[in-house]
């Protein structure tokens, strides 16, 4: 059950600029829907950011996050043509994954 | 079905759970954090005894948000070796918002959009070292137009 | 002597000014922030699916559309839009356009599709993802609205009519928030449409992601919602009515780049 997820990266000398895009409601358990019942929690928990194969950021985080998550990390020491892979995993154990070149 | 629940253009994704990236093996999602209400509460759950505020923990966001839905943040520590970044938001029924682990091939970085439940002071706090340095702002929030 | 006074003069006028002025910095500098990592992308890539899904009755995607630039083509077509089409003898915006591909290529259920043409935070409606999608094939195109068919000219007309036109129980028309300069709802400012200068920056980052909702908005809506607040009765989706004062709002901001979908709070 994979939802979209969009990368876009900057390469600039050795560094590069990423920005992913997730969709997920990061519902917080405290809205309540149209008709008045409580929507409840589900969020992503875990964020893992790996360049080659190697972890390079661990994000945990919360229901506080927004909906429809953006995040921009700076990777350090990469080049053009390296791997990079984002995944999530969520309070209801879903998760989703993508994977692209450095460009 | 949901067009959402769709892949899109660069991704190659695994979609079972026999993924190539193993979540399990990272820290688990620390619960008593995160669940902390408040910033105290959350800063001890973190192991975070003490911090010194220092002008090299960087925020950058508006002072004013026009819906706390949304208030970006961007946020660079200039303290080196930097292995991590924690967000509290003071005000939030749960303060603890992130907290990001960075390796050698990271720098310590991140732009995140966080909701805030009302006007609030946002902590950071970053590790470097085995000591904990800290910035903070206060962002006011206010709700727009018509309501709508 | 007078020069001091001058300057403190000077200075106890400009404080009340200047803190608005502050206010107004941290607010451009907050829609700066959230238009630079916006979920605005993600519906543009998600409307490129539906385009090319076929669908309805005839199992065909909408990819034979004419938008105005000959079947199919997507790049530019947004800007060249409201204008008439030959076909339906009518004066369209995108919506309505696609309404009548949906209906006449795909052999869809109009009543249907513009019943769900609005989505839900949860659920995107289709119409859009595809304005999204559309819209963002028109980066940097600046904004040229039919203005030379009869028809054209009066659905200008027309909008521009409505725009004025008081009615509803408040009395209210669209100029009574978007007719002057200076006017403000809470923390939002409200740009004077009527006039070019201030309706082109507007036309031109619509549609639009609504962080606070976190939906996809597009004009249609935009109309819609605009008559909800003044109390009218709903208008209905792709009327002549809508059409006009779209007509009238790009008009107004012919020649302006457009910037592609843009981000709100």
């Amino acid at each position: 059950m994979a939802e979209p997820m969009k990368i876009r990266t900057t390469l600039k000398g050795d560094s590069a600029d990423v920005r992913v895009l997730m969709v997920h409601p990061m519902e917080t358990g405290l809205r309540k829907d149209a008709s008045g019942s409580i929507v409840p929690m589900h969020f992503i928990q875990e964020v893992a950011v790996k360049v080659n194969g190697k972890l390079a950021i661990e994000g945990q985080i919360s229901q506080a996050v927004s909906r429809n998550p953006v995040f921009s990390f700076r990777l350090k020491g990469v080049k053009a043509g390296d791997k990079l892979e984002i995944a999530w995993l969520d309070n209801k154990g879903e998760r989703s994954q993508i994977e692209t070149a450095i460009a | 079905m949901n067009p959402l629940r769709r892949v899109t253009l660069q991704t190659v994704a695994a979609l079972t759970a026999g993924l190539a990236l193993p979540l399990r093996a990272l820290a688990a999602w620390n619960k008593e954090a995160f669940q902390a209400k408040t910033a105290a509460d959350a800063l001890k759950n973190l192991g975070i005894a003490s911090s010194a505020e220092s002008k090299d923990v960087l925020i950058d966001a508006p002072q004013i948000a026009e819906n706390g839905a949304v208030v970006p943040i961007e946020i660079t520590s200039n303290v080196p070796n930097t292995k991590s970044i924690a967000i509290v938001i003071d005000k939030n029924p749960f303060p603890l918002a992130a907290k990001f682990d960075f390796s050698e091939g990271a720098a310590p970085y991140v732009k995140v959009n966080v909701k805030l439940g009302e006007s609030s002071f946002v902590r950071v706090l970053a590790e470097a070292g085995g000591k904990f340095y800290s910035a903070s702002r206060e962002i006011k929030v206010t709700i727009g137009g018509c309501g709508g | 002597m007078r020069l001091p006074l001058a300057l403190l003069l000077a200075l106890c006028l400009a404080a009340p000014g200047a803190r608005a002025q502050d206010s107004k910095k941290e607010i451009e500098k907050y829609q700066r922030m959230i238009a630079d990592s916006s979920p605005a992308e993600l519906f543009e890539l998600q409307g490129e699916d539906v385009w090319k899904k076929p669908q309805g009755p005839r199992k065909v995607s909408l990819e034979r559309c004419d938008l105005g630039l000959g079947a199919g083509v997507l790049k530019g077509a947004y800007a060249r839009l409201p204008r008439y089409f030959k076909d339906a003898d009518r004066v369209m915006d995108l919506e309505t356009r696609l309404l009548y591909c949906m209906t006449t290529l795909q052999g869809r259920d109009g009543a249907q599709a513009s019943r769900t043409a609005f989505g839900t935070a949860d659920k995107p409606s289709e119409m859009e993802m595809l304005s999204a999608y559309i819209a963002g094939q028109s980066r940097g195109v600046r904004l040229a609205p039919g203005a030379t068919h009869p028809k054209e000219k009066a659905a200008y007309e027309l909008g521009k009519a409505l725009f004025f036109y008081r009615a509803g129980p408040w009395d209210f028309s669209c100029a009574s928030c978007h007719g002057e300069t200076g006017k403000r709802i809470r923390m939002q400012d409200l740009p004077m449409l009527s006039k070019p200068q201030y309706a082109r920056p507007v036309v031109a980052a619509w549609p639009a992601y609504r962080v606070s909702t976190s939906e996809m908005r597009t004009m249609q809506w935009r109309m819609n919602d605009c008559y909800r607040q003044m109390r009218f009765p709903e208008p209905e989706f792709a009327s002549d009515a809508t059409v006009a004062v779209i007509t009238y709002l790009t008009v107004n901001a012919r020649g302006e780049p457009y910037r592609g979908p843009g981000t709100k709070r």
